[in-house]
């Protein structure tokens, strides 16, 4: 970016808030779907994130200290009966996978002091690992807390040789003192872009897949390209009048889809669909 | 017809004549020579009292420690602290707002009450300028410590270079950064410009190393009019340009929180609130170093019990506005509309920091009464520890900005009720206030700590003054 380019084309580099069906112009925008009915709390999804994105498992001392790096994590929620009070429900609890939910005005990408976080013409907030100084200023105003920091350097500790030869070799290993998060498995999409590119065409429904979605065994996760009307991720939006560009939805009774924090103005990329429940019984 | 009343009626004359021969306490003894004052300050360069060692010592054995901290950190990852992911800043930006607090009160000295020509700042605005820019360096230093790479720190500043990567100036801490360094400079460049006649007369009675360092730093200052007369103007504008300098530095530390999402931090008072903030616990801090150089240098004469006593007003008043402002911020969240906000506002006077909210409230809401009875204004040790108190309130303060809004803020999965800071956060902290005594002290060892060219002044006037007054 050079200064004149800074001092003329300042207004557009602002990140803005999404109007209405503007990513539908653009030839992706990547979406998900998170059915909370069909989810069973398995933690696959995050295993498979372990896997493909090498992030490092940090051990029982540093879990319990917080400084995990699972980008996806199942959240276990109790019902708040007061009949249940003192006993474990019947149904259990109730589990919602939590992600980078890729918000098109997303608070993080405002506060990085470097622009280390910045948002990528496909809906994607993406994070620089090279140009990261470690602030912390984005998980600090990322109100799911879904950001990860490298407290340590993990690497040495959590693949010791020959360990490293499992990692994924498209995916950069981060070092200590920097911020990392859920990518939608960036990797995945570049090289699925690139391929539909060399063809001439636009990326299939179904063709990519991150890999929680991939390895999710009920099938909970749906994951798309929302500016392609007949893909999954999108109808499924349309059929739950869930509009991206919208912060507070029109929503119907019997429809399950939500997205978290809409009122933030954060204008997330991932609709969640409602465990239905049988109160009477 | 007469519904005006004669004011000056013979009784209310007699009056007047009487209030105006009661001895009111000098700021400063009117028989002080200037050849004196000069000795006594230039004899706070050569043998200070034993204290001074003490001080000393103890602050570079603090900083050694902290030194040591820093190291184990850099070379073991931010994870040495036990910052965790809600957790993500913990005590490092509460002590860099404590530092940076610090220092308004030194400009609010030197350059409002110059501005406003408040005598009785004189004896003591020099070192709390001082206190300004060491504090302003040790805040300079948090936020390089707090930073996950720090040896890439320069990212943050606005450089060319040959990618014309930029920062991103939407960010708040690119603006804290811009306005630290500006007004670091600029409060570095305003303690020295008012240095320079006080550097010339140590020049004159220095020798060896001292006298060639006097040389250098006064500029060939001689002493002539046109000299003196480019000497007023100059610092008369460095005044004029520090004075919005310094309410502006705070007001964009206070984006930092204003700006982002955070219950607690999204207030739209918080300016002008961590402004107050400041000013009081820079003013705490004066009255503390007041006490000690008084004591270590032998500064009786100087900085003597008037002057100290309008300080402590000064202190007061700016302790009760920031209660205000602070009843403010906690109606504004109480009758507002915002669940979280509030939830949050509960949690941090009964949550698990509570302890954090409520020694503050002691120790800066309810302590500053005591400055109301006498005794207190005027025994010094009780008056050290009441300072002291003011200022470990001031850093609670700050403390309970950000620990409870990390432990709970939107959402629920990520709230927290056992962080503890780790030692090695607790010794970057100490060692903080190591650094910051111990270069305040060699400061006040090498160069003037009383401004001796304007307690002349202050003498001359108070003198010309009583004689105009035919005393």
């Amino acid at each position: 970016m050079s200064l004149s380019n800074l001092i003329k084309n300042w207004s557009t580099l602002r990140v803005k808030r999404p109007y209405e069906d503007q990513y539908k112009d653009k030839d992706y925008k990547w979406a998900m779907v998170i059915d909370l009915d069909t989810c069973t709390g398995c933690n696959a999804c995050t295993t498979a994130c372990y896997a493909e994105n090498n992030l490092p498992v940090v051990g029982k001392e540093f879990f319990g200290k917080g400084q995990a790096m699972h980008w996806i994590r199942i959240e276990r929620y109790w019902g708040e009966n007061e009949e249940m009070e003192g006993k474990f429900p019947d149904r259990g609890a109730q589990f919602l996978p939590m992600l980078c939910q890729q918000c098109e005005a997303a608070p993080c990408e405002v506060v990085c002091p470097v622009g280390a976080t910045h948002h990528t013409p496909d809906g994607l907030n993406s994070q620089v690992y090279n140009r990261c100084v470690g602030s912390r200023y984005c998980s600090a105003n990322c109100p799911y807390k879904v950001r990860y920091f490298n407290w340590w350097q993990y690497p040495e500790r959590a693949w010791p040789n020959p360990l490293e030869q499992q990692l994924n070799p498209d995916v950069t290993v981060r070092s200590k003192g920097v911020m990392e998060k859920c990518t939608f498995c960036v990797q995945r999409l570049t090289e699925a872009k690139n391929r539909a590119r060399t063809e001439g065409r636009r990326v299939a429904d179904g063709e990519v897949t991150t890999a929680c979605a991939q390895a999710c065994p009920t099938s909970a996760i749906t994951f798309g390209n929302l500016a392609d009307d007949k893909s999954e991720v999108a109808r499924i939006w349309a059929r739950q009048k869930v509009d991206l560009a919208k912060d507070k939805q029109d929503k119907e009774e019997d429809l399950r889809g939500y997205r978290i924090f809409e009122d933030l103005r954060t204008y997330p990329s991932i609709v969640y669909m409602e465990r239905v429940r049988n109160f009477e019984a | 017809m007469s519904h005006t009343v004669d004011l000056h009626t013979p009784e209310d004359k007699d009056i007047h004549i009487e209030r105006k021969f009661v001895p009111k306490p000098l700021d400063i003894d009117r028989e002080v020579s200037w050849a004196k004052i000069n000795k006594d300050v230039l004899r706070s360069l050569e043998r200070p009292r034993p204290m001074f060692w003490v001080i000393f010592v103890a602050a570079l054995a603090l900083f050694s420690f902290g030194v040591y901290c820093e190291i184990y950190q850099y070379q073991n990852g931010m994870g040495a602290a036990d910052l965790n992911n809600p957790q993500v800043w913990g005590l490092y930006i509460a002590t860099f707002i404590f530092w940076i607090g610090m220092g308004h009160s030194g400009t609010l000295l030197s350059a409002l009450l110059h501005i406003i020509h408040a005598d009785w700042r004189k004896p003591i605005y020099r070192y709390s300028e001082a206190m300004t820019t060491f504090s302003l360096l040790t805040a300079a230093l948090f936020v390089l410590i707090h930073l996950g790479r720090i040896w890439e720190f320069y990212y943050v500043v606005a450089y060319p270079n040959e990618r014309w990567v930029w920062p991103n100036f939407s960010s708040p801490l690119v603006w804290d950064a811009t306005a630290i360094g500006t007004y670091l400079t600029s409060s570095l460049l305003f303690l020295y410009t008012g240095m320079v006649p006080d550097l010339a007369i140590c020049r004159d009675n220095a020798r060896g190393v001292r006298k060639k360092l006097y040389t250098f730093l006064s500029m060939g200052w001689q002493g002539t009019d046109r000299q003196w007369a480019n000497f007023r103007v100059t610092y008369m504008t460095l005044a004029c340009l520090l004075m919005p300098l310094a309410v502006s530095v705070h007001s964009i530390v206070s984006t930092d929180f204003a700006v982002s999402q955070n219950p607690g931090w999204h207030i739209t008072s918080f300016p002008p609130y961590f402004v107050l903030g400041a000013l009081y616990s820079g003013c705490a801090v004066i009255i503390t170093l007041f006490i000690v150089l008084r004591y270590v240098f032998r500064f009786e004469e100087y900085m003597t019990m008037p002057i100290l006593n309008k300080l402590i007003k000064m202190t007061f008043a700016i302790a009760m506005v920031w209660n205000y402002l602070n009843l403010i911020e906690y109606a504004t969240v109480w009758y507002g509309d915002n669940e979280v906000a509030k939830a949050q506002f509960i949690y941090k006077i009964t949550g698990t920091y509570a302890p954090v909210f409520w020694g503050m409230v002691l120790c800066s809401t309810v302590l500053p009464f005591a400055l109301l009875i006498k005794f207190v204004r005027t025994h010094m040790p009780t008056l050290l520890v009441v300072s002291l108190l003011l200022n470990l309130g001031m850093w609670l303060e700050r403390v309970q900005i950000i620990t409870p809004t990390f432990a709970h803020s939107q959402y629920p999965w990520t709230w927290t009720a056992n962080w503890f800071p780790s030692w090695v956060q607790w010794g970057i902290v100490a060692g903080s206030f190591g650094w910051f005594t111990m270069l305040f002290m060699l400061y006040c060892k090498i160069f003037p700590a009383i401004s001796m060219y304007e307690v002349k002044e202050m003498v001359h006037d108070q003198s010309k003054m009583l004689k105009a007054r035919g005393q």
